[in-house]
């Protein structure tokens, strides 16, 4: 009997006579028989486009729980709150999950913005948040665990694999926020260890939607490779642009930091075929566990749905709390948080291992390129590398 | 710099000119000659670029032999579903509100994220993409060091039929001069017979199909979301107002400057720079120049 069917089958006979196991209620009676999870995402405003697909990916991770049982007997009931892409919400309903449903632990967050704006939320009222997007690192909260890519397991390996195989003078373009300045920043400095030459940069506002005067100077800049840090829409007139310009994937080097196969569906695919990506996580991996979140997904949400690096971070983000909370047996966010150290899992995106310090995840950064259907071709894959959201630069 | 990083610069400046000038032209009649602030004009961008969307998938599917083709329905079939959007806008909501500039700001801004919300639960979330057609990919390889790309020359020539569309019917038809004599002098206009009421709904669905067209070429340079009208309206509005607000010449002169400002400021110090510097320009030219840059004179 796998763990799986126990855990399924322990919680169906729990549910059928609870009394009679009250080894099982770990909590006192009247919550006997759910826990709390939060997400906390943004379903309105300019962000709801990155987000409400996580939200779909956390839903299923927790639709699968259930179906197997749930954790330690009890099934999640999970609490959906709309960040509405503004950080002074984020923060409002992060305080009214943790002080008024209690929940166990909150999935949430996109931008490095909304989390800046729950963190001293969480600090202060002890909760437990999973954050599973791709960042520039810099950060580690005691009630922060981290599940996706941070700076040293994207740019910086990005950066290597680049100076090393395509060339080592650089165009770097980004949108105007914290994320793509401490990017690109970063960037930089390992390009000066590298040895490469930067030849432009560009910040533009996002949403910004003119990029033209920018392709000019790429183009008279000549770069070996473009590394694109532009976030959202703005994607969509850049790739276009390029590819009105005459610059494409074909005939030169571009690498995008924000762009997975979810953001390939609005700019189009045929402006994007082989430009390159870097990420955790391709929909095309190949093992077990993505063959069945993907195919799960799919036969959920449609099978026009993309997966992409984001959704896969957050559905194994259920799955590390879940593991967490039993191996420590308690729902107690300090426990939970000591459980998670060293803490295995085999998610869409291979084994992944939590820090047994720094609250992130050890990592393969993988680069890939754009095919014509939107998926990608993985062209490299790095060893499993240590977190270290402070790498010296 | 070489000669051909100028040329493409200077076509970089007409490009932006001409894109500048298609989207405010509709807000130049909605809120210029009219006088409606009308915070959901980019929305109805939106709502063109999405029939633009939905003709596109339409000729995938049914016709795609004559996929090449597709852009030209798309572009009148934007303007006749905004116009009648626009319509049933003003004969609903906005007729009401004349005279009210604070709560049409109000209420056209809860509009647009009334729009905006249903936009994102009934299409899509994500943006969705609208094909270029085979003929407008790529460039035109004029020398070795200049190409130009076909989108960009389709607008161009797309924004200027426009432009001379908006002028010949505003000052060489019977209904431009309804619209003219309305908005110059509204209590005259209707003693001499003129019903207002009906002009009004008219002009409004003019200018709202109008936004239709732009935000139905723009499929081709940008993204198509929920949230694309917030991408368009304060440019739309910066135009308008920086022009001189019942001008229409002023309309199409301040989009040849912030166009020109645009692509050289870009250039120069890159784009955030230069979006603050353009703002920054904006703002001391309406200190002294409060009405913009053409402040017709009119009778109140």
């Amino acid at each position: 009997m796998s763990r799986r069917n126990f855990i399924r089958n322990s919680g169906l006979v729990a549910a059928a006579s609870a009394v009679s196991f009250p080894m099982l209620n770990i909590r006192s009676a009247g919550a006997a028989e759910t826990v709390k999870v939060g997400i906390l995402h943004s379903l309105t405003g300019t962000i709801a486009i990155a987000e409400k697909s996580v939200v779909d990916a956390e839903m299923l991770a927790i639709e699968e729980i259930n179906k197997a049982g749930g954790v330690m007997g009890m099934r999640i009931e999970p609490v959906i709150e709309d960040g509405a892409s503004d950080w002074p919400t984020f923060a409002e309903k992060a305080r009214k999950l943790l002080e008024r449903d209690k929940v166990a632990a909150v999935m949430g967050c996109y931008t490095s913005a909304s989390r800046k704006a729950v963190l001293p939320v969480f600090e202060k009222l002890k909760g437990l948040l999973y954050y599973p997007t791709y960042y520039e690192g810099l950060e580690q909260s005691p009630n922060i665990m981290y599940t996706a890519q941070e700076a040293t397991q994207s740019v910086i390996a990005a950066m290597e694999w680049l100076a090393k195989n395509k060339g080592k003078s650089f165009y770097m373009i980004g949108s105007d926020y914290i994320w793509p300045r401490t990017t690109i920043k970063i960037a930089k400095a390992t390009l000066a260890r590298l040895g490469g030459k930067l030849v432009g940069e560009g910040y533009y506002p996002l949403g910004h939607i003119e990029f033209s005067s920018e392709i000019n100077k790429i183009k008279a800049a000549k770069p070996d490779v473009i590394l694109n840090c532009v976030v959202g829409g703005s994607n969509v007139a850049f790739f276009k642009q390029l590819a009105a310009a005459g610059i494409t994937g074909k005939s030169q080097t571009i690498l995008s930091l924000a762009v997975s196969e979810e953001e390939v569906s609005g700019i189009g695919a045929d402006n994007t075929v082989g430009t390159l990506t870097c990420m955790g996580y391709f929909e095309s991996l190949k093992n077990p566990a993505n063959d069945r979140f993907v195919k799960a997904f799919k036969a959920k949400y449609g099978a026009n749905r993309v997966t992409g690096d984001t959704l896969a971070c957050g559905y194994t983000s259920v799955y590390l709390w879940k593991l967490a909370a039993e191996k420590a047996k308690s729902f107690d966010v300090a426990k939970v948080v000591a459980a998670s150290s060293g803490l295995e899992f085999d998610g869409p995106e291979g084994k992944v291992k939590f820090h047994t310090a720094n609250h992130h995840l050890w990592k393969h950064a993988r680069i890939g390129m754009f095919k014509p259907d939107g998926q990608v071709d993985m062209i490299h894959e790095s060893p499993l590398i240590e977190p270290n959201p402070f790498p010296k630069l | 710099m070489t000669v051909d990083m100028f040329a493409m610069q200077a076509f970089t400046g007409l490009s932006i000119f001409t894109i500048l000038m298609l989207m405010a032209l509709g807000l130049a009649i909605v809120f210029g000659l009219m006088g409606v602030i009308n915070m959901a004009h980019g929305e109805l961008m939106a709502m063109g670029a999405y029939t633009s969307y939905g003709t596109a998938l339409f000729f995938q599917k049914f016709m795609p032999s004559l996929m090449d083709a597709y852009v030209f329905v798309g572009i009148v079939l934007a303007f006749i579903v905004t116009s009648v959007f626009g319509f049933l806008l003003e004969r609903g909501l906005i007729r009401f509100l004349y005279r009210r500039p604070l709560d049409t700001l109000l209420a056209t801004w809860g509009l647009s994220l009334i729009l905006q919300q249903v936009f994102r639960q009934f299409i899509d979330a994500k943006e969705v993409e609208v094909p270029t057609v085979s003929w407008l990919k790529g460039a035109w390889q004029v020398t070795e060091g200049i190409a130009l790309p076909l989108s960009r020359l389709f607008i161009i020539v797309l924004a200027i039929v426009t432009a001379a569309v908006v002028y010949m019917i505003l000052f060489r038809t019977r209904a431009g001069l309804r619209i003219r004599a309305v908005t110059q002098n509204r209590v005259m206009a209707g003693a001499a017979g003129i019903d207002t009421a009906r002009v009004d709904a008219l002009s409004f669905a003019f200018g709202c199909g109008l936004a239709g067209i732009a935000g139905s070429s723009f499929t081709m340079l940008a993204s198509t979301g929920p949230t694309t009208g917030q991408q368009y309206i304060v440019d739309t509005f910066i135009v308008v107002v920086f022009g001189g607000v019942e001008s229409l010449l002023g309309t199409i002169s301040s989009a040849f400057l912030i166009g020109q400002m645009q692509s050289w400021f870009e250039f120069g110090l890159g784009g955030s720079m230069a979006r603050a510097s353009i703002l920054a320009l904006v703002i001391a030219v309406l200190y002294f120049r409060p009405n913009g840059l053409f402040a017709a004179k009119v009778r109140r």
